[in-house]
């Protein structure tokens, strides 16, 4: 019943979903911060996805539960932004900076090399569930330009040769 | 995102930085930066303390009241760094406060997401102390009772940082009840986002901040009147926060005499440059540098390449001449030539980069985060990307470019809810004024007319959505 494992797809299709204590009790201290408990929604949806990997259908009701929302009401916010995943991703999520700064010191070779050595493209997972390829908004290092972030930390500048190394420490 | 460690190490890894030398950054002349570290650690509380921190705190809770601080900063006269450049003092005499008005909230924007800009990334992580000072001055002239740092996800490092350097100031007493035993009280939580530019759009963020879709508002009512859950809400930029605190001390007159003759405007920036130039980086500077001085503190562009336009702080500003670097970087002198300052970081473009394609990944990245609650915006800036391709792939027809510009005007101020239709295009309008032959380049010889509104631009990636 209770995922244990992040990245769980026996999830999907399934309303059965049962929040782990420990998130309960974040979502519940995250909601103090605010004047009404729909404020921790974010936060909230972004706690169950650190457990799981993603968010799935099932999540949402219980979030909604006990922040004492609609399932339209969280749903409406967990598709809305872009870091929150309403299907499974890989193991590690890759996030490329398509912003100016990067496409104009070599962003396109970036990213083309990384679509052939990934197999994938953006909104992908590769098939041995590694990797999940996923645009993003300028990270905010365009000193380090071209950039991109894996699992919350970014890296830059990189060039299509630094991609092995680079990706050789995620399993 | 998870806390993974893989990374931890790689010299790819990247590191905020500031490029000048702490002999450089002196109290008197870098009220931003002089505290920042040579090794780029971060400036705890002891050290901080240790700087001259939390003086203005101190001094202000004892001998102002609100007014004295709105006074001090409308004096002199701190713009907003966000990119808008409204007077931070006026913005706070408009906040209703008094008599039976609820305390209300006092919000920093630190979502920073405008492409080019890395500016306020640099002050949260390396020097979280200055922002929250600057909050508390905030706060008090503001009669806000709760803060909150709109932190996108983004910003792990960030994120980490601050709220460390909050449980620090809470336990020293800076925040919490009874500030320095001043009868004021205060706290600051941080708020992480999950994505999406249109956050950093202050009505967006407030609706973000309260769990809903970010989606702007209509004003008025303005922020200041009903802002965070109906309350008097001040939303202001992490730069802009963290001036406040050496105005206190120092006063408005030294505020207004760091930029010497230069500008109007007082006070620092901290500039920047990216794009292909020899170092990238950033600098705090005199308001009113000039585009040549700063590029010039880049090191020119990257060998061989000669400098075709630029924008001066993020792509919602408008494209400028090399003739143009010879103005002061001030708010003022940027508008007068059609641009905007906004965040006051450089992005340098090269003369082998073509400006259609350039146009086409800057509108790419405008309708992917359109939020879709105005037509302008959801449907014209598609119908500007698929106008760009066809350009960029040399078969766009009669009639392309003069429906650009059109479609430029359609998306300009006072058509939209929100500032993102305008900010897409004013780098249109000036890059079709400007490099207007590139994109007749582009016009091919197709026949027959198949113009129509396009489906919409499928860029957000499929593992977003349901």
């Amino acid at each position: 019943m209770m995922a244990t494992t992040p990245h769980t797809t026996e999830l999907i299709g399934s309303d059965r979903f049962e929040l782990h204590p420990d998130d309960e009790a974040a979502i519940l201290r995250e909601k103090e911060h605010y004047e009404q408990p729909q404020a921790a929604c974010i936060e909230a949806l972004k706690i169950v996805q650190r457990r799981h990997g993603w968010v799935p259908d099932g999540a949402i009701m219980a979030v909604g539960r006990l922040l004492g929302l609609g399932f339209a009401a969280v749903d409406g916010v967990a598709t809305f932004y872009s870091l929150i995943f309403r299907q499974p991703v890989g193991r590690h999520v890759i996030l490329v900076c398509d912003s100016s700064s990067c496409f104009l010191t070599g962003y396109e070779t970036l990213k083309q090399a990384l679509v052939e050595k990934l197999g994938v493209d953006y909104g992908a997972t590769t098939a041995d569930g590694r990797f999940t390829l996923l645009p993003v908004c300028c990270l905010g290092a365009c000193d380090g330009a071209p950039a991109l972030m894996i699992d919350g930390e970014t890296f830059g500048p990189v060039t299509p040769e630094d991609l092995s190394d680079l990706l050789e420490g995620y399993e | 995102m998870s806390g993974s460690t893989s990374g931890q190490g790689n010299p790819l890894r990247y590191h905020s930085r500031i490029r000048q030398s702490g002999t450089e950054r002196q109290p008197e002349t870098h009220p931003l930066t002089w505290r920042l570290r040579d090794d780029g650690e971060v400036v705890w509380l002891g050290e901080y303390l240790d700087k001259d921190g939390y003086q203005s705190v101190r001094r202000a809770l004892a001998e102002s009241d609100p007014q004295g601080i709105i006074t001090v900063v409308k004096d002199a006269n701190v713009r907003g760094r966000g990119g808008a450049g409204f007077s931070a003092g006026v913005k706070w005499s408009l906040t209703l406060q008094g008599g039976d008005m609820p305390r209300g909230y006092l919000i920093c924007n630190a979502d920073e997401m405008e492409p080019g800009t890395f500016k306020d990334r640099l002050l949260m992580e390396q020097q979280p102390h200055l922002l929250i000072e600057g909050m508390i001055l905030g706060a008090r002239a503001n009669n806000a009772r709760q803060g909150y740092i709109f932190l996108r996800g983004e910003y792990v490092e960030a994120a980490r940082v601050l709220n460390r350097a909050i449980d620090e100031a809470r336990e020293a007493g800076w925040l919490g009840p009874d500030i320095d035993g001043s009868g004021f009280d205060f706290n600051i939580a941080v708020h992480t986002g999950a994505g999406r530019y249109i956050c950093g759009e202050e009505t967006a963020l407030i609706n973000a901040l309260e769990g809903k879709r970010a989606n702007p508002r209509a004003k008025p009512p303005f922020p200041g009147q009903s802002g965070a859950w109906g309350r008097p809400t001040v939303v202001n930029n992490v730069e802009t926060l963290c001036n406040i605190p050496a105005v206190i001390l120092h006063g408005a007159d030294w505020y207004q005499n760091l930029s010497g003759n230069r500008t109007g405007d007082g006070g620092t920036k901290l500039y920047g440059v990216s794009g292909p130039v020899a170092e990238p980086g950033l600098w705090e500077l005199p308001m009113g540098v000039t585009g040549a001085e700063l590029l010039d503190r880049a090191g020119g562009l990257q060998q061989g390449r000669r400098l075709k336009t630029w924008l001066p702080g993020g792509t919602s500003t408008g494209f400028l001449l090399p003739e143009h670097l010879e103005l002061p970087l001030d708010f003022d002198s940027i508008a007068n030539v059609g641009s905007r300052l906004g965040t006051g970081l450089m992005m340098a473009v090269p003369e082998d980069r073509g400006m259609v394609s350039l146009m086409r990944n800057l509108e790419e990245f405008f309708a992917r985060e359109s939020c879709g609650w105005c037509t302008p915006c959801r449907d014209g800036l598609p119908w500007v990307v698929k106008l760009l391709r066809d350009l960029e792939k040399g078969q766009g027809q009669a009639g392309d470019i003069e429906l650009l510009d059109k479609l430029a005007a359609d998306c300009g101020p006072g058509l939209t809810f929100c500032a993102l239709a305008p900010g897409a295009a004013m780098p249109l309008e000036t890059a079709l004024r400007h490099f207007r032959q590139e994109f007749e380049q582009g016009i091919g010889k197709v026949s027959g007319d198949t113009r129509g509104v396009p489906d919409r631009v499928a860029a957000d990636a499929p593992a977003n959505n349901r």
